[in-house]
């Protein structure tokens, strides 16, 4: 369809008249424009808030144990009780779509008393019994030594991961950490590992920077937790929501500790998966109003060309008239008209494309530069390939759309009345 | 080569009508050069765009090199157009912004000639009319005569059988008419049909046969002893 002398017919004629071209492109231009960087600002507010969550597994919930709130087979209410060893064998038995359930215990806390001693210093910290795959759930960066291992688990090894933000409390500057004692509790704990935190969701990060890590075993055994569970983490396999298997997997812990089925208090959860659902859903509709705004702007411009192609049919009539006396068919008419109208919306549009990536470029660069750049709500605004993909489609489309109308009108005149017009 | 018999064709307007060819019964032979005359309003310009299957008689029957036009569609009349004929107009009809080339070359374009060869042959037909040397100029660069020798190559160039010409020399002063005169006289010696619509006598007097109408009727047809252009120029 596309030869060297249509490209040179669509040339000359688009350039015969360039001011009335720039001007009609430029409505497609901004539509485009808009549509463009309305997409990467909402993709870029996405990237902001998901890397709060600092590469969690949002497919997760935890839970813990609060006291029953209605009497069960003869047990009273306002009962306590904690989950065991046994519950977490239990779910990995019953519930094969669980990726991980880890068991937690929890020393210290929110203004706890000091717990933890190194040489003539001493600090309070939140002190966690975890196993392995806890850094699955909730990603940290291991920047000395290692995390927590099986053999630490097995052996009951007394280890300890410490954060960074407890080595600027406990050590000298430039002190080797690795193979050092912390003190907990009155158990000493050797280090060897030293993480950092990379979520900043709920911005307790200074809070999360100091943090102890033991392996679950030794913790229950160094602190006297016997099988006592505090609380845990569970992750579903990324097909299975963990929303849709929270009732069951509640049931069955109800049934194990013999809780009443209808008591929704006795066992406390977050689920995280829930929450990053709705966030997930907050930002389809602003995609969609990105879409659909953008569309509407982009829809004016393709109106201009509507209207321009009509003048330019309607100027062109009796061109179109000796065309076709010289024998130019009816399609071939169209053709050009469509042709024309599909190729100033494709540059337009194109023009638009690269103009808004710029546009998107600089932003990247001021967001690169800020000082705090994890504290911006904002980050990375991009536009993926399919967007533009999406985008230059829309444009062929709405470059048919209104090259339709004129083209139409264009051959509708008969050969000899378009002769006649002046 | 042209064969019309009983031609009518009437216009509506409004809620009258108006008969403008009242039966035509008419032949040209390979070669003819005829001037159709008449005063404005006896039909001779409709007569012309029948012939040129701009438009579409009402009823009677015309055959165009052994070939029935009647009840085309647009497509099929495009290609008949560009395949049988050329045409000249009073106006001459350039595309403004297309050079003296690239208007010729035009109809071998719709005719899915090859850029090369297109130039080729436009050039070859511009020659033929004098003005090569203007072949890139912009139609607003030529003067009127040199416009129509333009339109002149352009209706050539497409190698048709007949050659359709509505007042070639109506925006012309006399000597260029002339001019133009000799140039299709020449044509028409290499053995090309043409037919010319005019209401000068000089021009009709150029032709080999003048038919003249009017109102709607052919009351005289008669062949002539040609006046050599070239004579007054």
């Amino acid at each position: 369809m596309f030869n060297k002398d249509q490209w040179n017919e669509i040339l000359e004629a688009l350039s015969a008249k360039p001011l009335r071209t720039f001007i009609t492109a430029f409505g497609v231009f901004w539509g485009i424009t808009i549509l463009v960087i309305l997409l990467s600002a909402s993709t870029g507010l996405e990237n902001g808030v998901k890397r709060g969550f600092g590469g969690m597994s949002t497919n997760s919930m935890f839970i813990w144990t609060n006291s029953t709130s209605k009497p069960y087979k003869g047990l009273p209410q306002g009962r306590y009780f904690n989950y065991k060893n046994g519950d977490i064998d239990a779910l990995k038995r019953e519930f094969s779509q669980l990726k991980y359930v880890s068991p937690r215990n929890q020393l210290g806390g929110f203004r706890g008393s000091n717990n933890v001693v190194r040489g003539t210093k001493t600090g309070a910290y939140n002190v966690y019994g975890d196993y392995p795959e806890y850094i699955l759930q909730q990603p940290m960066k291991i920047t000395k030594g290692r995390f927590l291992n099986y053999t630490d688990i097995n052996q009951k090894r007394k280890i300890a991961v410490i954060g960074e933000g407890i080595i600027r409390e406990l050590y000298e500057p430039g002190e080797n950490v690795l193979g050092t004692y912390v003190k907990v509790n009155g158990v000493n704990f050797m280090v060897v590992g030293v993480y950092k935190s990379i979520s900043t969701m709920g911005g307790d990060s200074e809070e999360k920077g100091k943090e102890i890590y033991t392996p679950f075993t030794s913790f229950q055994q160094a602190f006297n937790y016997g099988d006592i569970v505090g609380w845990m983490a569970i992750t579903a396999k990324d097909d299975y929501p963990i929303t849709d298997l929270k009732p069951k997997i509640l049931e069955l812990l109800k049934e194990r500790h013999t809780i009443a089925p209808t008591d929704d208090r006795a066992i406390g959860n977050f689920d995280l998966y829930a929450e990053y659902s709705k966030i997930n859903g907050l930002f389809g509709i602003l995609k969609a109003v990105s879409y659909i705004v953008g569309g509407l702007i982009l829809l004016s411009g393709v109106i201009g060309i509507i209207n321009i192609m009509l003048i330019v049919v309607k100027e062109r009539t009796k061109e179109i008239g000796i065309r076709r006396a010289l024998g130019a068919t009816p399609w071939d008419i169209k053709k050009q008209i469509l042709t024309e109208s599909v190729v100033l919306s494709l540059l337009a549009g194109m023009a638009g494309i690269i103009f808004s990536t710029l546009i998107i470029l600089l932003a990247n660069s001021i967001l690169d530069g800020l000082p705090d750049a994890s504290e911006v709500m904002f980050a990375n605004p991009s536009i993926s390939l399919t967007v533009v993909v999406i985008a230059l489609l829309i444009l062929v489309l709405s470059g048919l759309i209104a090259g339709f109308i004129p083209a139409r009108t264009a051959v509708k005149t008969k050969p000899i009345d378009a002769l006649r017009t002046e | 080569m042209i064969e019309i018999k009983d031609l009518h064709k009437s216009y509506q307007t409004g809620s009258s009508s108006l008969h403008v060819l009242k039966g035509i019964n008419f032949n040209v032979a390979e070669g003819e050069l005829v001037a159709i005359m008449g005063s404005s309003g006896s039909g001779k310009s409709t007569l012309l765009n029948i012939l040129g299957i701009l438009d579409e008689a009402d009823s009677g029957s015309y055959i165009l090199d052994g070939v029935p036009i009647k009840n085309l569609n647009e497509t099929v009349a495009s290609r008949y157009r560009n395949k049988f004929l050329g045409f000249v107009f009073q106006s001459f009809n350039l595309i403004n912004y297309k050079t003296a080339l690239d208007n010729v070359a035009l109809p071998l374009y719709y005719q899915g000639v090859n850029a090369k060869d297109r130039a080729e042959i436009a050039m070859s037909y511009l020659e033929k009319v004098g003005l090569a040397s203007h072949s890139h100029h912009l139609p607003n660069e030529l003067s009127g005569g040199q416009k129509q020798r333009v339109a002149i190559a352009r209706a050539l160039a497409s190698h048709p059988k007949v050659l359709l010409a509505d007042e070639p020399t109506g925006a012309l002063d006399t000597t260029t008419s002339y001019e133009v005169m000799e140039l299709i006289q020449g044509i028409n010696d290499e053995g090309k049909t043409i037919l010319i619509v005019t209401h000068e006598p000089d021009i009709a007097a150029m032709c080999k046969r003048n038919v003249i109408l009017k109102d709607g009727l052919i009351i005289e047809d008669k062949q002539i002893v040609q006046q050599r252009a070239k004579l007054y120029v």
